[in-house]
């Protein structure tokens, strides 16, 4: 078979190529119509990782470390922001770049807390971006004063799927997941819960309440991601957002280059 | 949706690396656990470059299994659920070879317009 059927690593998938081989006569014709494989061999995403690099070289100069927070719509995102920056309090200053399919409803609920706040609405995307990337960020990066700033989080858009698969700059990933959800998210949904470095159990101030089974939900995310840093907590009563800011301000203990880890 | 915003950034970076020529097939790598369905990820490839300068581009995807080594045992196994672990001795210390591919393998290109 011609070279034009191997990959670079070597596999083939000839048939694929019968329907258009047709018009160009047999695989000998390739060279007349001057056709050329090109291998590249590299990420689907590297056009987002470049621009996530570039993001990375702004929060690096301005010296502030950055937390993608992603969950799907309803964790509790947004109340557990509220939470985070008022217990952080003033001796951490936090941006935050609220990202939304429509409306300024989340950014509202975090006006007035003594953090500064940038929203990108991305429902200008093709049918509404169900996620934040590392352009949409950048755009979103120039009205945060972020040499003032100390620590930014991304509050992405509510979606289990889309979000963990794009770099925005970030030092870590941080994933909102409710009790609520049931057990089984993480088999359902491993990309995220693999992507995540830390895992925020929410709502568990409803755990008497409901028939969920913490350690089944436990031993699921361990199956898939066994290294996740857990962290239970509750927007609501307050309870481990101490613990959580206690993490947040450790980030400051990683290089503000995420290069030179 | 999922489908749509992978089959967007395959569009940018072979508009970033192809200069301009027209580019008649593109081939992608996809691992198991990018949980991405062909068929979602064909339709949007469609809707996505009819009209555009790559229309009847054909994209051809080749979907990699998820395996793992086992450190214990040394076994592989190829996962058909997203469960870190040995099928052979059921130790969860392993280490995954494939599954997470996420690559423009290459894309064909006709050397002059006419």
């Amino acid at each position: 078979m011609g070279r034009f059927h191997r990959h670079a690593d070597g596999t083939g998938h000839d048939e694929e190529h019968e329907p258009e081989l047709r018009s160009v006569g047999d695989h000998s014709g390739y060279p007349e119509t001057g056709r050329s494989r090109v291998a590249v061999l590299e990420s689907i995403l590297s056009e987002n990782d470049r621009v996530a690099d570039a993001n990375r070289r702004l929060f690096a100069a301005a010296g502030l470390r950055a937390v993608n927070l992603m969950s799907s719509p309803g964790a509790g995102k947004t109340a557990l922001l509220r939470r985070t920056i008022v217990e952080l309090g003033s001796d951490v200053r936090v941006g935050i770049l609220e990202g939304d399919i429509e409306t300024s409803l989340d950014a509202d609920r975090l006006e007035g807390l003594g953090a500064a706040v940038s929203l990108v609405n991305t429902g200008d995307g093709f049918g509404g971006e169900c996620h934040l990337d590392a352009t949409m960020v950048s755009s979103g990066l120039d009205r945060l004063p972020l040499d003032d700033l100390d620590l930014l989080l991304v509050e992405n858009v509510g979606n289990l799927v889309c979000p963990a698969e794009f770099d925005v700059g970030e030092h870590a990933k941080a994933m909102v997941y409710a009790i609520t959800e049931g057990e089984e998210k993480p088999l359902k949904y491993p990309v995220m819960f693999r992507a995540a470095e830390v895992v925020l159990v929410n709502k568990v101030d409803l755990l008497p309440h409901l028939d969920f089974n913490l350690n089944l939900f436990l031993s699921n995310l361990s199956d898939v991601n066994p290294g996740a840093t857990i962290i239970r907590v509750s927007a609501r009563t307050g309870e481990g957002v101490a613990d959580w800011c206690d993490w947040l301000r450790s980030l400051r203990n990683r290089p503000p280059d995420p290069a030179d880890q | 949706m999922h489908e749509l915003s992978l089959c967007q950034a395959i569009l940018e970076t072979v508009e970033a690396r192809s200069g301009g020529r027209p580019v008649r097939r593109v081939d992608v790598r996809i691992g198991y656990f990018r949980q991405v369905v062909p068929d979602s990820l064909r339709f949007a490839w469609e809707m996505l470059t009819e009209g555009s300068n790559l229309s009847d581009c054909e994209l051809g995807i080749e979907s990699v299994p998820a395996v793992v080594r086992c450190r214990t045992c040394a076994a592989t196994t190829t996962l058909d659920l997203p469960v870190l672990a040995c099928a052979t001795c059921e130790s969860l210390d392993v280490e995954l070879v494939s599954g997470e591919e996420f690559q423009l393998a290459s894309f064909d290109v006709t050397a002059d317009a006419v």
